[in-house]
């Protein structure tokens, strides 16, 4: 058993602390505010490596470890989730998905751009009426001997309108349940794809969510990842890793409002002392941060595993309905810790309470973790 | 061309500092290690440099005189950029320790330009640069906040009271950098991360003299007297509280 993380560990973890308190606090509220989409952030994140840190340096990645991952993922997070579901979807799902599963035309000509964050993917799975039960996918690809044509709608896409490249998951053989499902890397600015208005969310409102609509659009066949109908077993194993990616993010979210609830209350005083002297903060406060740390175990060891080449799938799902879960505890509490201050937008904290109820539904609810975890149990 | 930065290996600057059972050291236990921040942006200014010098400046070398605990700031320094790295393997206890080796070292190894902070964060002596030159025997300037080459003839400034002085001096020379050298620090990407894996860092023995104090002991400041707020809207209380609490006026 070793807890100790290595030197480059360390370095990464330090790089993504500097650029998340030094940058990306700067104008993170106004992003916030507005719906603002941070292109320089991302821009400057695609520099700095942490878009395709997970690809190996062959594909132009940064060839990093997922633990390297989890730890970037939590420091970033903790100012800004907006970036850091930016970094993980194209990180944990689309670079990982072509790199794990598509050929070598198709990581020359995809994954290499993306991997160095020159261009953004998205990845398109859930529709108006498939969310949580991702069998029921109604877009269809209809394969027409030279190409597929697509067409259909999906929803909440994340980085929706600028992505360059979407993995997109569609039925070609609806006869054959989810082994007709298909997986296609599809250019966005194909003929026939409209791109819908940006929703106007809760929380990670300077991420970029469309629903994205196909009417006969043609993919070339070469674009289809894997064998005819591994679209579904594609899905499932990319959202393995995915999982890792929004569990860090809610582990980021939590540990940022535990940071910011800690300094608040030695700085507040009410009657007579500072807030931390008094056992009703004092405790709520040893509470979060047992949260705060089982889930940075939880997220750890499915990382680490995957690291090991283990199966680490009900390991991810653990880590991300747990975190998730405690995000929006941890973030409740940090308002309540902060008063009025915690309930206005310049204290960080409320912001972060509408930022954690995403992590509990997006790349699988905590419902769905609990169907991975509990069916894990009965094999 | 060739530039060597010299690195100190500091605590992180929101360190709390404690002291031993006996006060004669400071307790070191727990603590984050970082580049000195003065250094930081020596190493900063010299990496901007080097990329405009259009291969003029060929390499930037960092050293440190310290123990193997220091390696992960030098391999930091290695991430945004330098070059090599070279290792002192002593833990130094004064000013004279840190010149005298390094010093020994640039002997035979020479440099066209050198640059220090100003001072380390930590026994903040500011005596490195100056003394390094001596040794050398080659010129210093001090409190320099802007380095620039014009050619291959290096130009600095530095703040004096009421003004601006410009300076030349012929390399090689010592630059002892201040605050204004260089904009922020820069954060490694993954790419150099990856690549300071394996850039030497060369190891030495100490050549130079050893040190030429004795730290005695340590004293901690006095605790902050405690801060009363005054609301804005009730500023005459000030008054009253300067006058009779305070009793300062």
């Amino acid at each position: 058993m070793n807890f100790q993380f290595t030197e480059e560990q360390l370095m990464i973890q330090q790089a993504a602390r500097d650029y998340a308190q030094r940058e990306l606090i700067k104008d993170v509220l106004e992003r916030d505010e507005k719906a603002l989409y941070p292109t320089e952030h991302v821009k400057n994140l695609a520099e700095l490596g942490f878009l395709g840190m997970l690809v190996s340096e062959k594909w132009d990645g940064g060839g990093m470890d997922t633990v390297s991952y989890v730890l970037a993922m939590e420091e970033i997070s903790k100012v800004d989730a907006s970036a850091s579901v930016i970094m993980s979807v194209n990180n944990s799902l689309v670079c990982y998905g072509l790199e794990k599963f598509g050929n070598d035309a198709q990581r020359e000509k995809y994954l290499r751009p993306l991997a160095r964050g020159k261009k953004i993917g998205a990845f398109l799975l859930s529709e108006p009426e498939a969310g949580s039960d991702a069998t029921k996918q109604r877009t269809t690809a209809v394969d027409m001997g030279d190409y597929y044509l697509l067409n259909g709608t999906k929803n909440w896409i994340t980085n929706g309108n600028t992505a360059s490249t979407y993995l997109v998951i569609a039925h070609t053989h609806p006869e054959k349940g989810h082994r007709g499902i298909n997986v296609f890397i599809v250019e966005r600015h194909s003929e026939g794809i409209t791109v819908g208005p940006h929703e106007n969310k809760m929380g990670m409102r300077s991420s970029d969510t469309h629903s994205v609509m196909f009417n006969d659009v043609k993919v070339p066949k070469e674009n289809r990842i894997g064998e005819d109908g591994f679209g579904f077993k594609f899905a499932m194993k990319t959202l393995e890793g995915g999982r890792i990616g929004i569990a860090s993010q809610a582990l980021g979210i939590a540990s940022g409002a535990l940071e910011l609830a800690t300094k608040y209350a030695k700085e507040r005083k009410a009657f007579g002392t500072e807030i931390i002297n008094h056992q009703a903060i004092a405790f709520k406060l040893a509470d979060m941060a047992v949260k705060v740390e089982n889930a940075r175990n939880l997220c750890l060891k499915a990382a680490w595993l995957k690291d090991q080449g283990q199966a680490y799938g009900t390991a991810s799902a653990m880590a991300k309905m747990y975190a998730a879960d405690i995000a929006m505890e941890v973030t409740t509490e940090a308002v309540q810790i902060h008063g009025g201050y915690g309930y206005v937008k310049e204290y960080h904290v409320e912001r972060l309470m509408r930022e954690a109820k995403l992590t509990q539904i997006y790349e699988g609810t905590s419902e769905v973790q609990k169907i991975i975890i509990s069916r894990s149990l009965m094999e | 061309m060739k530039i060597l930065v010299c690195l100190s290996n500091v605590p992180d600057t929101t360190t709390k500092i404690k002291l031993n059972g006996d006060q004669s050291a400071l307790d070191m236990t727990g603590v984050q290690w970082v580049i000195n921040p003065w250094d930081e942006l020596a190493l900063t200014r010299a990496l901007d440099l080097k990329e405009k010098s259009e291969g003029k400046i060929d390499t930037i070398t960092v050293i440190t005189v310290g123990e193997s605990l220091t390696e992960p700031t030098i391999r930091k320094a290695l991430a945004v950029g330098a070059d090599d790295a070279v290792r002192i393997n002593l833990n130094p206890t004064d000013d004279y320790e840190v010149a005298s080796n390094i010093a020994a070292w640039v002997k035979n190894n020479p440099y066209n330009i050198i640059l220090t902070g100003i001072e380390s964060s930590d026994y903040n002596g500011s005596a490195v640069g100056g003394m390094l030159a001596e040794f050398l025997k080659i010129p210093s300037v001090s409190s320099v906040s802007f380095l620039d080459m014009e050619g291959d003839k290096p130009l600095m400034k530095r703040e004096i009271p009421g003004g601006t002085e410009t300076i030349r001096v012929p390399m090689p020379f010592v630059a002892i950098v201040q605050k204004g050298i260089a904009l922020d620090p820069r954060i490694p990407a993954m790419r150099g991360i990856m690549m300071a894996r394996k850039k030497e860092l060369t190891v030495v023995e100490p050549a130079g003299e050893g040190s030429k104090s004795t730290y005695i002991g340590f004293a901690m400041p006095k605790a902050k007297a405690k801060v009363k707020m005054i609301d804005a809207e009730n500023a005459g209380q000030l008054i009253t509280l300067l006058h009779e609490e305070a009793k300062v006026i």
